[in-house]
């Protein structure tokens, strides 16, 4: 589904990326962890397009396509999805509006009809209950004086309702407390399906109890300098990065 | 002596006001023209403000008028179809519509207006009929001594309509002032004066458009002179989405009683240089004065909102808010004075200006002036200009969106309090309908 071989990037003179390799293929969870600064969260913006971040060299292909040939929203309209760390406040544009020209984008450029209003509010009902959120708060301005949880429910929320094929969680985790935390993982869970690929960022092991990674990298100075199973994010828990930074210091 | 500024523009005036004075036949001798007659010796002795007068720093309406308008052009009657006419009209507004072409009221065009407590006549038909009354509500709000621009309107007064609202009368739907220039062979250069008076507990909303049809440039001034009595609550609409060649020039000015409402929109849209003037006077207790302002300007427009509200006493409230959405090489001005007078305790007044620039060739030059002299009084003033929020733009956009409508997006919720707050939906209608358009290019 996603292939990437030796992705580098940079923002304005400073190097992030160093030359990234990840293949990702449908039904499959990878967790990409690492230490703070370790590149993990431009890793998933270069993923969706941001145009902060200078593509310096490397390969992405998503499902035949060159994915860094494509702008943002044609990225999100072929499939791909980030649920932000930090939700953008947008005053005057209700997360409503916002879903229904989102949803109605994605299907024109996949040449299906518009959902009717019933249809869509139907399908919001049904996506609602999946996060636990509230009818209210969808038709207040998007993200604007939500509490931490109730933003990253919104992301989960919007992810429920794109039906993305590959999902790129940015430490959706932070700032949620447990019951949260929960409830974003159940509805992550609940959209995980054969053909959709899911890659969670986190800093955390925690997340992990709840998403159950089938492979977990450890990014590091713009590197994956490891690589293994659900249980090398417990080691990370247990130890920390730092033994990790000394192995990956000393093979440089 | 020094060379006044604008003195070609007195040069070409002289001719026009000969002319004019000539076509009032018997009403040369009346009080009316006498006011006029004071105006115009003032404007010929002041002149037009020069370039570094401070309240037009940013807006230099001499020297615009001086190379683009021929002022001794002479009134003429308009040549519009009906298709023209009715295209200047907002789409499904209820309101009592009157037509003016050129300036000159048109009966057959306008509506009949007969509503109990509502009295509508042309300052025309006034100066003839009930010339005392006029003469007692003429010039009282707005002075000659005020600017030149009001000096020049009332040295031409003649077109324009009088409407006085009586006691504790609530009208039932809007009164839309349509003025509709031609310039199709020729440039058109008129004043327009409206009285308005609303009497105590009264109710009522005008609104006042403004549009010119024809290649040739036009230039339109005009002056209202709102009277808002105690309890009384009165709504001004003004849209201004005029021909790229038209300079427009208004001065409102307004005086409030004890606990009456006031509310100004303003909406520019379109025009070659727009200047407009809003001067509120909050002269008793419980006054509350709203002043929304919109402005979403692309070629060369140029607009400029000078605002003042006057605090004289105690326990009134101001809000204030204006946003503009600027594209291409337009230009916006803000200048917004608070007066809070020293027996104007408890006042509470609040500004705000935000402004998004969407070129590096746009410009908007915002002057917040606050001036305090009471002690208890809750103020704020705020003033923005920026591009739109990279951040809120890539956000639409990683959901699917594509980029010029996540901007339309973004650039209609910038506006829509402004807009919400205009609450005639059928204005709310047409403003959006326009800006769309604009934004989805």
């Amino acid at each position: 589904m996603l292939s990437i071989k030796n992705l580098q990037a940079r923002i304005e003179e400073k190097e992030i990326l160093r030359g990234i390799n990840l293949e990702v293929k449908p039904g499959e969870v990878h967790a990409i962890m690492g230490p703070n600064g370790s590149g993990k969260s431009t890793l998933a913006s270069v993923l969706a397009g941001r145009e902060d971040y200078e593509v310096t060299g490397g390969d992405v292909d998503f499902l035949g396509n060159d994915l860094l040939e494509m702008d943002a929203d044609e990225r999100a309209r072929e499939g791909i999805f980030l649920a932000f760390q930090y939700p953008v406040e947008v005053p005057g544009v209700s997360t409503t509006n916002f879903m229904k020209t989102a949803i109605n984008q994605v299907r024109e450029h996949h040449g299906e009809k518009a959902l009717d209003a019933v249809s869509f509010l139907k399908l919001m009902k049904e996506k609602m209950k999946l996060v636990e959120i509230d009818q209210s708060l969808l038709s207040r301005s998007l993200n604007e004086g939500f509490s931490g949880g109730e933003k990253k429910r919104n992301e989960i929320f919007q992810m429920a309702m794109l039906e993305p094929k590959l999902a790129i969680l940015d430490e959706t985790d932070s700032g949620l407390d447990i019951d949260a935390l929960k409830v974003v993982a159940n509805g992550v869970n609940t959209l995980k399906s054969k053909d959709n690929a899911t890659i969670v960022v986190t800093h955390y092991q925690r997340l992990l109890d709840y998403i159950v990674p089938d492979y977990v990298h450890v990014l590091y100075k713009g590197r994956i300098v490891k690589s293994g199973t659900k249980d090398l994010a417990l080691e990370l828990e247990a130890k920390g990065y730092d033994w990790i930074k000394e192995e990956a210091d000393a093979t440089v | 002596m020094t060379k006044l500024a604008g003195q070609s523009i007195l040069d070409s005036l002289a001719g026009r006001f000969e002319a004019f004075e000539k076509s009032l036949n018997g009403q040369s001798k009346s009080a009316i023209h006498q006011v006029r007659k004071a105006a115009f010796a003032s404007l010929n002795q002041t002149g037009f403000p020069h370039a570094k007068h401070e309240e037009y720093k940013f807006t230099n309406l001499t020297k615009a008028l001086e190379k683009n308008i021929d002022f001794g052009a002479n009134e003429r009657a308009a040549h519009l179809s009906t298709e023209e006419i009715d295209s200047a009209k907002i789409e499904g507004l209820d309101a009592y519509n009157l037509v003016f072409l050129n300036g000159h009221y048109s009966a057959e065009l306008s509506d009949e207006v007969s509503e109990d407590g509502l009295s509508i006549g042309t300052f025309q038909s006034f100066a003839k009929d009930n010339a005392e009354d006029l003469a007692n509500q003429f010039g009282q709000l707005a002075s000659h001594e005020d600017n030149a621009f009001i000096a020049l309107n009332t040295a031409f007064s003649q077109n324009g309509v009088v409407i006085n609202v009586s006691r504790g009368a609530i009208i039932s739907k809007p009164i839309a002032l349509y003025f509709i220039g031609e310039t199709k062979e020729e440039q058109l250069f008129y004043n327009v004066r409206n009285l308005i008076s609303v009497a105590e507990l009264a109710q009522v909303t005008i609104l006042e458009k403004f549009d010119t049809i024809g290649a040739e440039k036009g230039f339109t001034n005009v002056v209202n002179e709102i009277s808002v009595a105690a309890s009384a609550n009165a709504k001004y609409f003004k849209l201004e989405d005029d021909a790229n060649h038209t300079y427009h020039i208004s001065n409102v000015k307004v005086n409030q009683a004890k606990d009456s409402t006031f509310t100004a929109n303003t909406i520019a849209l379109n025009g070659a240089m727009v200047r407009n003037n809003l001067d509120i006077r909050l002269e008793a207790e419980g006054c509350e004065a709203n002043m929304n302002g919109l402005y979403v300007l692309s070629g060369k427009t140029h607009v400029d909102n000078h605002t003042v509200v006057d605090h004289l006493m105690p326990n009134s409230n101001s809000n204030e808010l204006y946003k503009g959405i600027m594209d291409d090489k337009t230009k916006g001005v803000f200048n917004g004075k608070i007066f809070v007078r020293q027996d104007a305790q408890k006042t509470n007044a609040f500004q705000s200006n935000k402004n998004i620039l969407m070129t590096n060739d746009a410009s908007v030059n915002t002057k917040p002036q606050l001036e305090i002299w009471a002690d208890d009084v809750k103020c704020s003033h705020g003033c923005t200009t920026g591009q739109l929020d990279p951040d809120a733009l890539f956000y639409l956009q990683a959901r699917g969106i594509k980029k010029e409508r996540a901007r339309a997006i973004l650039l209609h919720a910038f506006a829509s309090d402004v807009i919400e707050n205009l609450e005639l939906e059928a204005v709310q209608d047409h403003v959006e309908k326009i800006i769309t358009a604009r934004l989805e290019k």
